[in-house]
């Protein structure tokens, strides 16, 4: 250490570079800049640890340390626990795991559900990753896949047929989520497109279909899915109920995500569309190349709301007597062996639910950094 | 030309009607080899699936011996679930021939929605569930309380009826589904919990201390429960009506699913012999086979086994026979003769 009127041991612009001071760098650093930088966040900070402190050990306890994973019976489990009660008891969920994936498909048979499953996968990743090779000669596949997968599902053509309303559980969440995202989305697209449209009859049209839709909750579609079409179709004619579903579930949704997507064609510079125009582009190419591009960048986020919107809402067909997961939940919990148990199978389908959503949300942040063109995010 | 459109509109009415009137249930069900039955979605021993799928249950049960009467075979069923909100419907649409579910009997639903009832497999009522530390002995003793009641249903006018002409308040805590009033209840949020006795005994079941805690005496409403089929089907009504029918007889004559054989070729009763088609020729009458109810006492068993391994006092349901013990023991189950 030398004083303040020694000489410096190094010449003009030969000191070496100090690192920062340690109050502003590392776990310390980070602490002070974004946990106690104020007072105010002081208190707020204090507050935060306070109550995950309070809450977390608790519920590790309850739901990790203390549960268990293998009885015969309600009352089993709570007999192996110090204080009946004071325990998550996943030997219920373990012992109805296949019920609560599969719903009521036979047994035998659930072999086409995992490979549907299988397949499914084989059909996302090149939807969602831009950057596989032969990604092109995929969409075949794709484009073939709901087909397939439907063969496999339902049987015929030399499957065993099975009823769809034996289809339950986790399989039909995905069903019809997968079915609803899917067909909503062109759908939307082509609402959004004719509502926006200069030709009249198109666009009152569309209009009317996406206000009718936006107008009815889902659940008064669902219903007249279920019930009154049995009247107005002549008697004897079935129409699968999942079908129906399935068909009132993409109408409702297409109406959002056409909203969601006019919302994004109206963000687009007209210029845009007319420098096309004045490139001698016709409509369909100036919308595919110049103006959808754009105007589904920025509606990303609302289209992907929609989506996991849409997916929370399969569970309604609980409603009309199909047993989604909520549904398969509920009636085991009608078994007077288990019942009681109400908390591990809510918490169980909300995991499973997180799960899904929170993966379609971290998606949709990906492709809006990867599309950011206009580099929002620098500015 | 007006002619001409009242002869088409004749013409179309009448191609209409033609398609309306399909084969009767029977050959339906028959021809298909599986019998539809609309249950519930799930009600704490009336009907619910186990681990593998199967469905179980007092009313599925009922089920099963209508398709071992039928069919002869109590595993050819196919359960339709249905809220109470389709259930009707599922039936009058031709989705379900027959539904066991949990289905008070009343005026509207009878005539309005135009069923056919056939009986009462279990006779219910809306009783009251209170903590014993609360020291309420009769339900006339819950002035000012909170009750726990489910939104929509029957019991929520039961219970404004009950407390309005007994002069009393009381302030609702409506919940949805009997989990809910269960947590609800537990944590102390409503003094008295409140649906049909057979939901409050399976709630009770499921408490860490069922003894601390009592279902008051008092019954406030009738809930009589039994199965239904659509207008229009009398074979296949009278089918249904004889089937529960044949399971109180057999209880009432001590035929089980145990000593049915026997019973069959030494009883020395008439009607047994009748019952279990070796005499007489029921069966044929009814548009079955000769063993029609033999099959049902065999595969099911008689309305008392079907009680006991269900909901009776054995299960965690834990239920006595009360009203439906057979009228010879007190109670209300009665079947009229097979003669």
């Amino acid at each position: 250490m030398t004083g303040p009127g020694a000489p410096a041991p190094y010449a003009p612009g030969t000191h070496p570079d100090l690192p920062p001071p340690v109050r502003t760098t590392g776990v310390v650093g980070w602490a002070r800049q974004n946990l106690f930088s104020s007072p105010f966040n002081v208190v707020l900070t204090l507050l935060g640890v306070w109550f995950l402190a309070s809450v977390i050990p608790p519920m590790a306890e309850w739901a990790l340390v203390k549960s268990i994973w293998t009885a015969e019976s309600r009352a089993e489990c709570w007999g192996k626990m110090a204080v009946p009660e004071e325990a998550a008891c996943w030997a219920f969920i373990k012992g109805r795991l296949s019920l609560f994936v599969y719903g009521f498909y036979p047994v035998e048979e659930r072999w086409r559900v995992d490979l549907s499953f299988v397949l499914l996968v084989f059909a996302i990743v090149p939807v969602l990753y831009d950057r596989l090779p032969g990604r092109r000669h995929w969409f075949w596949y794709v484009a073939a896949f709901p087909f397939l997968a439907g063969w496999l599902l339902v049987g015929g053509f030399g499957l065993a047929p099975v009823e769809t309303d034996q289809f339950g559980g986790f399989m039909l969440t995905l069903i019809i989520g997968v079915t609803g995202i899917s067909f909503s989305l062109p759908i939307g697209i082509a609402l959004a497109l004719g509502r926006t449209s200069s030709m009249p009859v198109l666009r009152i049209l569309c209009v009317l279909f996406i206000e009718f839709i936006r107008g009815v909750p889902l659940i008064a579609l669902l219903f007249v899915a279920s019930t009154m079409l049995n009247y107005f179709l002549p008697p004897g004619t079935s129409f699968d109920l999942l079908m129906r579903v399935l068909i009132m579930v993409t109408l409702f949704a297409s109406a959002y995500i056409a909203e969601v997507v006019r919302g994004g064609l109206q963000g687009v510079p007209k210029g845009q569309a007319e420098a096309a125009d004045s490139l001698g582009l016709s409509y369909w190419k100036a919308q595919r190349l110049i103006v959808l591009p754009q105007a589904l960048k920025i509606s990303i986020p609302g289209i992907v709301n929609t989506f996991i919107g849409l997916y929370k809402d399969t569970t309604l067909v609980l409603i009309i007597g199909m047993l989604d997961p909520l549904g398969i939940g509920r009636a085991s919990l009608a078994d007077a062996v288990w019942a009681g148990l109400a908390r591990e199978v809510y918490l169980f389908i909300a995991v499973f639910f997180f799960v899904c959503c929170f993966g379609m949300s971290r998606y949709s942040l990906y492709l809006e950094r990867k599309l950011d063109t206009g580099r929002e995010s620098e500015k | 030309m007006k002619a001409t459109i009242h002869n088409a509109l004749a013409l179309t009415l009448m191609l209409a009607l033609a398609s309306v009137a399909r084969a009767g249930t029977l050959e339906d069900v028959q021809a298909r080899g599986v019998l539809n039955c609309v249950v519930s979605t799930g009600v704490a021993g009336f009907a619910y699936p186990d681990d593998a799928g199967e469905w179980h249950g007092f009313d599925v049960d009922f089920c099963r011996a209508t398709a071992a009467a039928v069919l002869g075979d109590p595993k050819a069923i196919k359960a339709v679930t249905s809220t109470g909100k389709t259930r009707f419907t599922l039936l009058n649409a031709g989705e379900g021939d027959v539904l066991w579910r949990n289905t008070t009997i009343t005026f509207s639903r009878d005539v309005g929605v135009k069923l056919r009832f056939h009986g009462v497999n279990y006779y219910d009522g809306q009783g009251f569930m209170v903590p014993k530390a609360l020291g309420v002995s009769s339900a006339k003793e819950l002035d000012g309380a909170s009750v726990c009641i489910q939104t929509g249903t029957t019991t929520e006018l039961n219970l404004a009826d009950y407390f309005h002409s007994n002069g009393m308040k009381y302030e609702a805590v409506t919940i949805e589904t009997n989990d809910e009033a269960r947590q609800n209840y537990l944590a102390g949020r409503c003094d008295v919990y409140t649906t049909d006795a057979s939901g409050l005994a399976a709630t009770r079941s499921t408490f860490t201390n069922p003894d601390d805690h009592v279902v008051l005496p008092e019954i406030i409403s009738k809930e009589p429960l039994g199965p239904a089929t659509r207008h229009g089907d009398d074979q296949w009504s009278d089918i249904v009506t004889w089937v529960l029918n044949a399971t109180v007889t057999a209880e009432e004559k001590g035929v089980t699913s145990a000593n049915v054989d026997e019973m069959r070729s030494s009883s020395k009763d008439p009607e047994v012999l009748r019952l279990l088609g070796a005499e007489g020729n029921q069966g044929a009458e009814l548009g079955l086979e000769a063993d029609w109810a033999y099959n049902i006492i065999k595969s099911v068993g008689n309305y008392g086994e079907i009680f006991e391994r269900n909901i009776g006092v054995n299960t965690p349901i834990g239920l006595a026979r009360g009203l439906n013990a057979l009228w010879t023991d007190g109670g209300l189950q009665y079947s009229p003769p097979f003669r």
